[in-house]
Formats: C-alpha cells, sequence, structure tokens
C-alpha cells in the first residue's frame, strides 16, 4: 500500500526525512522521483545532515548536480547521494560504482529512471509532486519501515 | 625574481581534460582544454566523462598537445601539477595515476593541488595579487567567499546553504525552456525582460553573515512560472524576458549584499593592496560583474576578474597553484592520493544546512 502524505511547506518535507533518518542501514536505498523544485535535494540534504548530526559529525551537504554523486560517512554506515539527470548510459551507473554501493551503503538516488534495469530490489520509492506551494509525497516501500514516514511524533 | 621554474599541470576533476605548462615568472606557455566542444552541442552541454578509462585516454593526448604548443618535453619541466581533488572520483584518480606515472617515468617531483585552491590562486597568475585578497568563487557547482591568505591559507566567510547559482541559472533555463549552459541563455534573455515584473525573493539578505541561498529561488521562479501557465494557458516571450531579468537580479543583488558584508571581515585584516576577485563561470554575466564592481567601489576596494578562460576549469591554474606551493617548498600531500573530498578550509565550519554549526569531521 503507497503511503501518501501532504507537505505544506519545505520544514515538512526535511521533517519526513529527519523522521526516516535513524532507521535507515547500509543496503537501504531510496530513489527520488519528481520534477525539477519538488524538493528531492532538500529531502536528501536533510536526511544525510540528521544522520551526520547524530553521530556528532557535521559536514556541507552540496547539490550533486555537477558532481554526480557525494558521498558521506556517518558513525555506522557511508551515505552515496547521487543525482543521475546527467547520465546517458546505464552503464555509466557502473564506472560511479553504484551498484556496488547498493549493497553496502545507504544510497539516496535523483532522477532514479537513469538506473533503468539497474533499479535494486526493495528500494524506497518516494515520489514528490507539486500542488500549488505545497507537494504531495507518494512513498512504496516493501518493509515494514515505511510507516515511519508519516508518524507524526515519531 | 628566482630562477626560472617551469610546471606542467593537469586537470581531470570535473567534466574536462586538461593540461598546461606554465612559467613562474606568469608566463602561460599552452593550456588546452580536450575538446568537449562537439558533445556539448549534441547533448546541450551536459555531458558528464564518468569513465576513468576515457579520461585517461584524453588525458595522454592532451598532455602530449600541452608539452608540444609549450615546446617543451618532459624533460624541460621542473615539476608536474595535479588535481587531486576534490571531484569525481575517476577523474581525479586518472589524473593522479598519469602525473604518479609521468613523475616516476621523468624523475620529477610531483605536486598535489587541491581544485578549488587552483581557482582560488588564479588571480596571482593574472593579475600578481598580494595577499590577503578576497576571493568570490561563483560557479556551477561552486559558490564561496574565501580570505586568501597564502597558497596553502584560506579562511571562508560564507557559502551556499544549498545550490550554487551556476545551477540555479542552469535550471531556471530548463523550467523555462531556454537552451543550456543556463548561464548566457538566461542572461541574454533578460535583456528584453523588466526585472521588477515579478516579485522573486532575496533570500537570507536578512542574516547578517555571508552565507547565501539559491535553490528557493529557482522554485519562485518555478511558482511564477506555474501561476502564468494556469491564468493564461502558457507564458509569453515577454513572460519569460522577464522572469530572466527578476532571477539575475535576485542572484545579482544577493551577491553584492553578500560582498559587502565579507568586504567589511576582509578590511579588518588592513590587506596592503585591498582587491576583491571574483572567479567561476558566472563570473561572466555582466550585470553580477556590475554589481560587484559597485560593491567593491563602495568599500574602497580594487575589483578584479580573471579572463573567463582562466575562470572557468582549465589546467595553467593547476600548475599555477603548484608552482605557488612549490615556492613555498610546501611538502604537499603525502602520499599523493585522489581526495574526493576536500575543503579549502578546514578549520572554519561547514555552513551547508540549516544554520547548526559543530564540529567538522
Amino acid at each position: 500500500m503507497p503511503l501518501h502524505l501532504k507537505l505544506p511547506g519545505p520544514d515538512d518535507t526535511a521533517a519526513v526525512a529527519v523522521r526516516l533518518a535513524p532507521h535507515l542501514r547500509p543496503g537501504d536505498c531510496i530513489l527520488l522521483t519528481g520534477t525539477l523544485g519538488t524538493g528531492k535535494t532538500h529531502f536528501a540534504r536533510a536526511l544525510i545532515q540528521k544522520r551526520l548530526s547524530d553521530s556528532g559529525l557535521w559536514e556541507d551537504v552540496p547539490s550533486p548536480t555537477y558532481t554526480l554523486v557525494q558521498t558521506y560517512e556517518d558513525k555506522t554506515s557511508e551515505i552515496w547521494h547521487a543525482d543521475l539527470y546527467r547520465l546517458t548510459d546505464p552503464n555509466e551507473i557502473i564506472e560511479l560504482g553504484l551498484d556496488e554501493a547498493f549493497e553496502t551503503a545507504i544510497t539516496l538516488i535523483e532522477w532514479p529512471d537513469r538506473l533503468a534495469n539497474l533499479t535494486p530490489d526493495g528500494a524506497l520509492q518516494i515520489t514528490l509532486a507539486m500542488d500549488g506551494d505545497a507537494r504531495t509525497l507518494t512513498a512504496t516501500w516493501d518493509d515494514p519501515r515505511l510507516s515511519l514516514l508519516g508518524a507524526e511524533n515519531g | 625574481m628566482t630562477a626560472k621554474r617551469t610546471i606542467l599541470g593537469i586537470e581531470s576533476s570535473c567534466d574536462d581534460t586538461a593540461a598546461a605548462v606554465v612559467q613562474n615568472d606568469r608566463t602561460i606557455l599552452s593550456n588546452v582544454v580536450a575538446g568537449q566542444t562537439d558533445l556539448h552541442a549534441a547533448f546541450g552541454g551536459v555531458v558528464p566523462e564518468i569513465a576513468a578509462r576515457a579520461h585517461a585516454e584524453k588525458l595522454d593526448f592532451t598532455i602530449a598537445r600541452a608539452l608540444a604548443e609549450a615546446r617543451k618535453s618532459l624533460s624541460d619541466i621542473d615539476a608536474i601539477a595535479v588535481t587531486s581533488g576534490p571531484g569525481l572520483i575517476g577523474g581525479v584518480i586518472s589524473g593522479v595515476m598519469m602525473a604518479r606515472g609521468l613523475a616516476a617515468g621523468s624523475g620529477k617531483p610531483l605536486i598535489g593541488v587541491n581544485h578549488l585552491a587552483g581557482h582560488a590562486l588564479t588571480p596571482r597568475l593574472t593579475d600578481d595579487l598580494p595577499f590577503p585578497y578576497l576571493m568570490l568563487l561563483v560557479s556551477g557547482g561552486h559558490c564561496q567567499f574565501l580570505i586568501v591568505k597564502g597558497p596553502d591559507s584560506f579562511t571562508r566567510l560564507g557559502g551556499t546553504i544549498d545550490d550554487a547559482p551556476g545551477e540555479a541559472f542552469d535550471k531556471v533555463a530548463r523550467l523555462l525552456g531556454l537552451p543550456q549552459p543556463g548561464g548566457p541563455s538566461v542572461e541574454a534573455e533578460a535583456k528584453t525582460g523588466d526585472p521588477s515584473a515579478f516579485a522573486l525573493p532575496r533570500p537570507l539578505l536578512n542574516r547578517p553573515d555571508c552565507d547565501m541561498s539559491f535553490s528557493g529561488l529557482k522554485t519562485a521562479v518555478l511558482r511564477e512560472r506555474d501561476k502564468l501557465v494556469d491564468a493564461q494557458g502558457g507564458i509569453t516571450r515577454q513572460n519569460r524576458a522577464d522572469l530572466c531579468a527578476g532571477f539575475q537580479s535576485a542572484v545579482s543583488d544577493v551577491l553584492a549584499a553578500k560582498a559587502s558584508r565579507a568586504l567589511n571581515d576582509y578590511l579588518d585584516l588592513n590587506p596592503s593592496q585591498p582587491t576583491l576577485a571574483v572567479a567561476g563561470g558566472v563570473a561572466a554575466n555582466e550585470q553580477i560583474r556590475k554589481a560587484l564592481q559597485i560593491a567593491s567601489d563602495s568599500a574602497g576596494v580594487a575589483f578584479t576578474a580573471p579572463p573567463l578562460s582562466l575562470c572557468t576549469d582549465n589546467a595553467a591554474m593547476i600548475a599555477w597553484a603548484g608552482l605557488e606551493l612549490d615556492a613555498i617548498q610546501h611538502p604537499g600531500l603525502t602520499p599523493l592520493v585522489a581526495r574526493p573530498r576536500w575543503p579549502l578550509d578546514a578549520t572554519s565550519p561547514a555552513m551547508l544546512g540549516s544554520g547548526k554549526k559543530g564540529a567538522k569531521a
């Protein structure tokens, strides 16, 4: 069953990411779908910063649009943040080392349609869409942790 | 000046592969950027080179051409400088491996250079600026104010907490159906626009620091576009020009206001030749340049922007940074390894985020 959330502002998008962040572990993959300006990078940044700050760390989380991949390391896992918009060939996924990272790291992937048949099984799929000034979030995940996204004070 | 030194610079940390030969008397003997022009035309300027192998193949040819254009052989070179980070790991590794191979084969010393230090030291190559000067690095991937105090000494005053302005220009172009790269196409469109037709925000201007934010500005343009589409079924050419003009003015206002704040902090150091230098592709934007010039004038500070060919990614700046490190006999990075992340200023807290600051990793 997909989960639907209405997110009135950017802080609400960040709050979902912050709720989910502590429950992730290596091998978890989040696919972030949505057009320009729907908050994909905003979601990823909030999630990464929550995990880093829980580990007593602080680091820049720049947009990966030009670098394609930014990597981080918290106390329990590596985190890969990728923006695949500029990719033209699925073989480039392997060149980037993403296929390995899917197994060993927490991965956050923007523009995941570029993965084609390299899309990992069991990924959390999040779709963000515009709704006036608000956003809607639709999430599907074959994992009981899906419900954590919606818990208001979890 | 001391004895003549000649350095080969190698750069492959971003989309381009580049090599250059530069002397310590500031002569650029060659500055080659491997042509991705054909590819750019075909794909709209957004084709990244990911495969380390492809970089390595291009490096071979690019280095050979840089040496040939400089009329030098490897034995005429005093040292080899290579970008060893930050950047896309495949590119950085192939550059570093290539440089190591050349150094081992020729017996020349090897100097690892931070890509951002290359940009930040460029005004010394072009204008012979004395330290300390204030640097605004503003490009597709970067936006930060740095006080450059020495070849290996940088203090970061602030930077973007989300996207860099160059990225915002590209994305606004995408939103408005304009060609990539977005910098020149948005600027051209803005010429016939009215910057006050739409009320766009000036993010973080109310904060007394040097931090900036450009992601919300992009979203504001998107919101205005969608309002127009809802109301009139599409956007007119004039709407598009107005949106571009409004966006460019907002970026320009933010950069100028934050530059004034950064200049205040910088002037506390009583620099001998107070100067604001700007580098990066966004510095090519006329309105932004003019706004930074005005901010410098009113602070009583000189303003300089290196030519665009030395502002965008190139290897002459890497060779120059190598010469600077060589001159102070900097031990360099030992062992020389590729570093995908490498902040210029590891002491100031990182600025990106929601304003919370703490100890750095």
